[in-house]
């Protein structure tokens, strides 16, 4: 998979709106079949980043090549779509011209009902767009997407507006595309969305990347619990090899573990080493994607695997 | 998905196309608020004012004074439908769709030159319906002259849809035509499509000679045989085309170099 033509190749690309950097040397390699969830909390830069994938803002610095090419010049051929969180609808089309006005700029387009048929909204195609709800509309803008039939597609937080129904369907029709070869890229602020859903999850903070890897792998970060003590002198490279212990961070006299078994960790400083003032913490999904994406989290211990910058 | 299979390529004309403007057409026959502004305003107004007994007695060249009214109100529809038509492009970019369309090949070229069409089927409809109801209401003017009077303004009207586009760019917002509709109500007037120029004063008639619509309404008034300066007028129209088409073309590529 390495060795061909990533289906997105970012290299250092840096973006600022004047004093603020919202994407600050971000690289990362998407590789063709990949299902890339795209994490942060809001602000962190993912539709900014999405943006310049899809040629829609030019970087200050950096490279930016999706196929190995332009941009701009994939998403003409129709080669990359896009659902993006801003693209504006005409409230005075029906849902259905709105498809057929899109399929008549693609060579070659899927036909009409079928877009609309694997969007769900071929029972609703004749409403105008303004009568339909956010979510339809949603779908509206998914069904444009599966127009050119892509080799990439972009979600920025698509599944916006929809209820849990709506999701499950929009998933499954993304799952099974992905099964037949389609790169997907989504941006998300729901960590189950990304755990669900994505072959790899990369985290982004402050417009960088802070963590890269399976969804297993970052669940394991994600998850367990945290275990400080204060132990002068530890000996870092002992407690590292404890089992259960995936972190070790020290800082002056407190050590910090992170593990599934806090137990065993316990049990181990206190009982084999002087440790004392021994604190447990336990983390869920949601507090641990806020460790790894809040401002002072540490960003050395991410798992960073092939292909991916941290 | 298809990446052996499939030839990908680019629509051609950039992506203007028969469909694109058969949907968009239909779409702006079902915006009622458009079709009562460009169709039925100028109507309403050539009845208020053109049909005058009096009006329908006194000659104005080849024709009567009804037809002539009838002319300079289907001068003033057809601005109206074509600067809307040009300032739907900014309508569409404050509701984000110009965003949508950048994820399709559709090239910026090609999205103004549908807008432009767009109105100017739009200015056709509305100079055809104040002609229909002209003629009802009895307006007199030979059928050759009449139809070149439409024909010249249907065609000197292309000017206000690039003043649509010009001003689009430069307010960009949803209700942009609120701030156009009175703008073009007192260019109509400052143009003479209103009250004939030699009802005003020295001074706001020779000022008025300078403005936008007192070109068009002149030449398409011209096969009357009777009013005003031709050449002036044309001149007229070729000055502000060069400011309106200018200022919207560099507008334009200020837009798409942000993309």
């Amino acid at each position: 998979m390495s060795t061909s033509t990533p289906a997105v190749h970012v290299d250092g690309i840096v973006k600022r709106f004047g004093d603020v950097t919202a994407v600050d040397h971000l690289s990362l390699d998407i590789h063709p079949g990949e299902v890339v969830a795209f994490l942060g909390p809001n602000g962190a830069g993912k539709t900014t980043t999405v943006d310049m994938i899809l040629g829609l803002t030019r970087p200050d610095d950096g490279v930016v090549e999706v196929f190995g090419g332009d941009a701009r010049a994939a998403v003409a051929l129709g080669r990359v779509a896009a659902v993006m969180q801003s693209g504006g609808l005409l409230k005075d089309f029906t849902l259905r011209e709105t498809v057929e006005l899109t399929a008549s700029l693609f060579r070659p387009a899927r036909p009409v009902d079928e877009v609309l048929e694997r969007a769900g909204i071929l029972d609703v195609a004749d409403r105008p767009v303004g009568k339909a709800s956010g979510g339809q509309q949603q779908r509206l803008r998914f069904a444009l997407a599966l127009l050119p039939d892509p080799d990439l597609l972009i979600l920025d937080e698509p599944t916006t507006g929809m209820d849990v129904q709506g999701r499950r369907d929009f998933w499954s029709a993304i799952r099974s595309d992905a099964a037949r070869g389609r790169t997907t890229v989504f941006a998300t602020h729901y960590l189950e969305e990304a755990d669900a859903y994505a072959d790899r999850i990369v985290l982004v903070r402050h417009g960088c990347v802070v963590a890269d890897g399976t969804a297993a792998e970052i669940k394991a970060m994600a998850s367990g619990r945290t275990v400080r003590a204060t132990l002068p002198d530890a000996d870092v490279a002992s407690l590292a090899r404890l089992a259960g212990v995936d972190a070790v961070d020290v800082r002056g006299d407190s050590v910090i573990l992170h593990g599934s078994d806090s137990d065993a960790i316990a049990r181990h400083l206190l009982g084999h080493t002087d440790a004392r003032d021994l604190e447990i913490t336990s983390r869920n999904l949601e507090e641990a994607f806020v460790a790894l994406t809040a401002d002072d989290a540490p960003t050395t211990d991410a798992p960073t695997p092939e292909g991916a910058h941290a | 998905m298809s990446t052996v299979a499939t030839t990908r390529t680019v629509p051609p004309l950039g992506g203007f196309s028969p469909t694109f403007l058969r949907l968009e057409l239909r779409r702006m026959l079902r915006n009622k608020r458009a079709v009562i502004f460009t169709l039925v305003f100028p109507s309403v107004f050539f009845l208020l004012f053109g049909t005058d007994s009096s009006y329908k007695a006194e000659s104005v060249g080849h024709g009567n004074r009804t037809a002539y009214i009838m002319v300079s109100m289907a001068v003033y529809g057809a601005m109206l439908a074509t600067t809307s038509g040009g300032a739907m492009v900014a309508t569409e970019r404050a509701l984000g769709w110009s965003r949508q369309l950048r994820l399709t090949p559709l090239q910026p070229v090609a999205y103004v030159a549908i807008k432009v069409a767009v109105a100017m089927v739009m200015g056709l409809v509305s100079i055809v319906a104040v002609f229909v109801v002209g003629h009802l209401a009895g307006a007199e003017l030979p059928l050759g002259r009449l139809v070149l009077c439409g024909v010249l303004a249907w065609v000197c009207t292309l000017v206000f849809a690039a003043f649509g586009l010009f001003m689009g760019y430069l307010l960009p917002s949803e209700n942009v035509m609120q701030i156009l509709g009175p703008a073009l109500a007192l260019l109509s007037f400052a143009g003479g499509l209103f009250v004939p120029l030699d009802q005003m004063s020295d001074v706001f008639a020779s000022v008025a000679k300078f403005t936008p619509a007192y070109g068009v309404g002149v030449i398409a008034r011209s096969p009357f045989g009777e009013d005003g300066n031709v050449a002036l007028a044309v001149l007229n129209i070729a000055a502000w085309a060069a400011v309106f088409v200018g200022g919207a073309a560099w507008r334009m590529s200020r837009d798409t170099q942000r993309v």
